[in-house]
């Protein structure tokens, strides 16, 4: 790797990470694993002054019970959550998901907090957070604050993080009794991004899907919900037909990419067909 | 005649034996030094400019502002080296007027495709180069691009090079191609794309330069250190005897290694230039621009066959894209596959032509299997396409065709004669492993049961040529080198062994087969060996490793060395143990006369050597013994590859479910290297068939660029695959060893396919262009379907 020249820091509290992100101003960046910003470093496609480490910051890393929520310091590697006993128990999701991005290296390095911060609609943890209904916390100069999932992805690589704020931790609502989930991921390599994802959760009540969130991976320019088919899958019967005219409702309202990969047509079926075979999956049909 | 096919036996000697690798030790532990690993005193870094347009006129090059950035040591354009880079070599000019444009090593005043490297920044640090990189200022005045062959083809297309884009047209033809064709009461035409694909080695190129007064030692990651000796002295006009080449290590290459690089000439001039040892390695996107790309052909093959499936003739013709220039063997590539078109198959006639184009695109080469997987792949594919045909199995349809057993030797319609195979025993084995009519048992219960998910199989009976080459051919053939291949075996006075070799193992194991051919035939410990090659200081003679010619022709050159010790070394013994030399028995490491009595161990005539008291009189006090041999045929291996690929209809993924090889590749030297091979092999052959291809865009952008746009299979996505061997000794060397290197590669690509598209004929499908991605697989899916349904054809109204 050859990147441009860069200042680095590595602050051992969550305090001076915060002011040494505020001191580098619109160039500093914060890294965690590097997993999404090395690669840009490599290729030159960003060039910041200052590189914030907040690898050497405890607090940032692990999951804590919270009562009806669990919460994840942003720097919990992939790894860390596949193996999570609290998230197993509360939000497998999450789990089936991280266990799905790239490859053993890559999971034991690249965390929870920096996917979401890098906000690559192709990553398969922004549509998980989405469909989980989770809340970010950021820390910035100014304090603390919470950003429900919904507003965090503003557009392709954006947040809604300031210059200067650390995204600190995600609080994850528990599942309830009855709730079921997939992560559908289709790609070509396992390595590779995911053409499409559907993260699907559905609660289950006498035979009926009574609820169902589906989070988009790669639908368009942020992670989208598909909330045309999460109206039409509750209340129907949890059956494969059912569910899979439901997940006919899939891409509307999407805005999928083309790219060599995927035209955006064939986006468009594989988020229907994915989002059936999720549905039933998570319904356990 | 007819040669023995054997299942393999847990093997009595070294040969066969399934040893660990000697080298893995340091190869997977990290002792070792790749060439970006070398340090010297004084190393400064190169970095390339390269041109971000694939057609245009230079006009303009600044360096200044680069010359002044911190850490640079000097820069320099193309215009700069102009006097001294000469032209980079093509050698194998097919054809009397083949059109050969110079090529220069650092483009002067236009570039010809992305990634033509226009400038070079010299610097202390590979950071500082790499800074003062974007600081270079270039004017460039674009000229159209050219990337579409047939178009490139018209009169009125622009040019590439002054001369016009075609580049040859080479033909080979034997018996009367238009009786086969006429009145045939089947003939079956296809056209068939080869992609382009990147060969994406896990160590990218890396030249070091070294100059020491006026001599000069060049480290490069390469496969072929003594071919890049010989034309680096030749570009650059620096005396052969005063440059040393040393590949060390080097990790992988898959033919695109096998070149004589532009930046090799560039890091010696600029060496030269600054006086100091200059280092240049290239990135990834660097690699996937600049390093050589493979295949990117067109095929159009025609077949005339009999009602029985008996073949009459057979008819290829081909356009091969040259890209930008010639590279070291480029044009030939597709004549290695000229050859391999027929097959393993017996037919009246066979015509073949193949036009070289020139494009705006990253020059090709050689690229593991070169020209005879996409011959295969070919004469594989329509194969099946005659067996759907007739409505006959696809097997059903080889067996009618292929050379039997007790024909070998066969001199084919190709005019090459086979040495020996046994393609009945490979079948039946295969067909065994594989559960071959229980599959197609599943295969008919899913049509009935309307499962979305079918089921193919596909079918691939190769064979190959390797062993490159008899010198004669390759002479006749153009080639201005040759094919031999050079070892040299230095017994040391311990009666340990060195063996020189004239190979050049880049990941083949050669350390540990030259090993055991040495122990096997001194009766020495394995361990005792040691094999020295890669440097052209140590190991000056030899004609490197691509192929599969390294364990035919140098593993027989190996031999042939032991062979001329032990006579040295009987000589010796019958001196020591007064016995007549004829009558010493060398069994076991030791000679005896056959009466019994005294015995003498090859070491203990290898300190009688050293010491030299008392040896035969005339006789020179050593042991040691080279051999350079030439061989007298390729050899050719074969096999039977069945794949079962399920493919899902609703969405386009194809997933292989179970994939069998049965490999005949002669005798084993050591069967675990060739299983390693074998599964390499294969997976890259899969690689094509479903995940890689490089892509430019209209423009002439190369949009592959990285492994993230390039797909490159890892071991997550491949299947487990059942492999196996029968055992045809070759009859053209005393090994009996044929060649494995390629074989996987060759012999999957056109299995997987065949699956893909046995699973989805049912719906009318008969090609699907490789590779095979989700999306092409689904949208052929769709056209059928909407094709096949007269409401979607009323209302879609495109057909």
């Amino acid at each position: 790797m050859i990147p441009a020249k860069f200042d680095y820091v590595r602050p051992s509290s969550l305090d001076e990470a915060v002011s040494a992100l505020a001191g580098g101003g619109e160039d500093a960046k914060v890294i965690a694993g590097g997993q999404s910003l090395l690669p840009l470093l490599r290729l030159r496609l960003a060039y910041p002054d200052l590189l914030v480490d907040v690898g050497g910051i405890a607090e940032l890393r692990g999951v804590s019970d919270q009562g009806g929520t669990l919460r994840i310091g942003a720097r919990t590697t992939h790894y860390d959550i596949v193996g999570d006993p609290l998230i197993a128990a509360h939000c497998g999701l999450l789990a089936e998901a991280a266990g799905t991005v790239a490859d053993p290296a890559v999971r034991h390095r690249g965390t929870l907090g920096g996917s979401l911060a890098h906000a690559d609609p192709a990553g398969d943890l922004p549509a998980v957070i989405l469909a989980l209904d989770a809340t970010l916390t950021a820390r910035g100069p100014g304090g603390e604050r919470e950003i429900s999932a919904a507003d965090f992805f503003v557009d392709y690589l954006t947040t809604a993080l300031q210059p200067g704020e650390i995204l600190t931790a995600i609080k994850v609502p528990k599942l309830g009794d009855g709730w079921g989930y997939r992560y559908e991921k289709f790609h070509r390599t396992a390595q590779a991004w995911a053409i499409v994802g559907v993260a699907a959760l559905t609660r289950r009540s006498n035979g009926q899907v009574a609820e169902a969130r589906i989070g988009l991976t790669n639908m368009g320019p942020v992670p989208v919900r598909a909330t045309a088919a999460e109206s039409a899958a509750a209340g129907v019967s949890a059956s494969h037909d059912a569910l899979r005219s439901a997940a006919a409702y899939a891409d509307e309202g999407t805005q999928p990419p083309g790219d060599l990969h995927g035209a955006p047509d064939y986006r468009r079926h594989l988020a229907r067909v994915l989002t059936g075979r999720a549905l039933a999956a998570a319904a356990g049909v | 005649m007819t040669t023995q096919t054997e299942t393999h036996e847990a093997p009595a000697g070294e040969l066969g034996k399934a040893r660990l690798r000697k080298e893995d030790d340091r190869l997977i532990t990290g002792q070792t030094s790749w060439t970006d690993n070398i340090t010297l005193p004084g190393l400064v870094h190169m970095a390339l400019l390269r041109s971000p347009y694939a057609h245009a006129r230079i006009t303009r090059v600044d360096l200044s502002a680069a010359r002044a950035q911190p850490g640079v040591i000097a820069a320099f354009a193309g215009a700069d080296l102009a006097d001294e880079q000469g032209s980079m070599p093509c050698v194998w000019p097919v054809t009397d007027d083949i059109v050969m444009p110079a090529y220069p090593p650092m483009a002067v005043d236009e570039v010809r495709y992305v990634g033509d490297a226009v400038a070079c920044v010299v610097a202390r640090d590979r950071y500082a180069a790499a800074d003062a990189l974007a600081t270079i200022d270039v004017d460039y005045e674009p000229l159209p691009p050219v990337l579409d062959m047939r178009a490139a083809l018209d009169e009125n297309s622009p040019k590439v090079h002054e001369a016009g884009n075609k580049c040859y047209e080479w033909t080979l033809a034997n018996g009367d191609i238009d009786a086969a064709f006429r009145d045939a009461p089947v003939v079956i035409e296809r056209d068939y794309v080869q992609q382009r694909l990147i060969p994406s080695p896990m160590e990218p190129r890396s030249v070091v330069c070294a100059p020491i007064g006026d001599e000069y030692t060049i480290w490069s990651a390469t496969q072929v250190p003594h071919i890049v000796r010989i034309l680096l002295s030749l570009v650059t006009g620096i005396g052969e005897h005063k440059l040393r080449v040393i590949a060390p290590d080097v990790g992988g290459g898959f033919g695109s290694k096998l070149e004589f690089i532009a930046e090799e000439v560039i890091t010696v001039l600029v060496a030269r230039r600054v006086g100091r040892p200059v280092k240049w390695t290239e990135s990834r996107s660097e690699s996937n621009m600049a390093s050589h790309h493979g295949r990117d052909q067109l095929q159009r093959i025609r077949i005339a066959a009999d009602r029985d499936g008996r073949i009459r003739g057979l008819s290829v013709d081909l356009l091969a894209n040259m890209g930008a220039y010639l590279k070291i063997v480029g044009p030939g590539i597709p004549l290695l596959g000229a050859f391999m078109y027929n097959a393993i198959y017996k037919m009246d006639a066979y015509s073949f032509r193949c036009t070289g184009v020139f494009t705006t695109t990253t020059p090709t080469d050689a690229y593991r299997g070169a020209g005879r997987p996409e011959a295969t792949y070919a004469i594989e594919r329509i194969m099946d396409e005659l067996a759907t045909e007739l409505g006959m199995d696809p097997l059903e349809v080889r067996e009618r065709n292929w050379i039997k057993h007790e024909e070998f030797p066969y001199t084919t319609i190709a005019g090459l004669t086979y040495d020996s195979g046994n393609y009945e025993a490979a079948t039946a084995k295969a067909k065994e492993l594989f559960r071959y009519d229980e599959l197609r048992r599943e295969q008919s219960e899913r049509i009935s049961r309307g499962d979305p998910v079918r089921l193919g199989i596909g079918v691939s009976t190769f064979t190959e040529m390797c062993g490159l080459a008899p010198s004669k051919l390759l002479g006749q053939l153009k080639y201005v080198a040759g094919g031999w291949e050079y070892a040299s075996i230095r017994v040391l006075p311990t009666g340990k062994v060195e063996v020189v070799t004239g190979t050049s193992a880049h990941g083949q194991g050669h350390e540990t087969a030259w090993s055991q051919i040495t122990a096997d035939a001194l009766g020495v410990p394995f361990e005792d060996v040691r094999v020295l090659h890669g440097d052209t200081l140590v190991a000056p003679k030899g004609m490197d490793t691509y192929g599969s010619r390294s364990v035919v022709v140098g593993g027989t050159a190996v031999h042939s060395a032991c062979l001329k010790v032990i006579e040295k070394a009987r000589a010796i013994a019958a001196k020591l143990l007064e016995a007549p030399p004829e009558e010493l028995e060398f069994t076991g490491g030791a000679f005896q006369a056959s009466g019994g009595g005294q015995s003498k161990t090859i070491q203990e005539i290898a300190f009688a050597a050293f010491d030299a008291h008392d040896l035969p009189d005339g006789m020179e006090p050593s042991l040691d013994s080279d051999s350079t041999i030439d061989p007298a045929n390729f050899s050719f291996p074969h096999g039977t590859h069945l794949c079962a690929a399920e493919v899902d209809t609703e969405t386009g993924m194809v997933t292989i479910r179970s994939y069998v090889a049965v490999d005949d590749v002669g005798k084993v030297v050591n069967p675990l290297i060739v299983e390693g091979q074998v599964h390499g092999g294969i997976a890259q052959g899969i690689a094509q068939a479903l995940y890689e291809e490089g892509v430019y865009d209209d423009a002439g952008n190369l949009l592959t660029t990285t492994l993230a746009d390039y797909l490159v299979p890892s071991a997550a996505d491949l299947p487990s695959y059942v492999t196996s061997r029968t055992e045809t000794p070759s009859t053209t060397n005393p090994l009996g060893v044929k060649g494995v290197g390629e074989a996987g590669t060759i012999a999957s690509t056109p299995a997987v396919v065949n699956a893909i598209i046995d699973a989805l004929r049912p719906l009318g499908i008969r090609d699907i262009t490789m590779p095979c991605t989700p999306e092409r697989v689904w949208r052929a899916i769709e056209s059928a379907r909407s094709l096949g349904d007269p409401s979607a054809r009323q209302n879609g109204g495109t057909a």
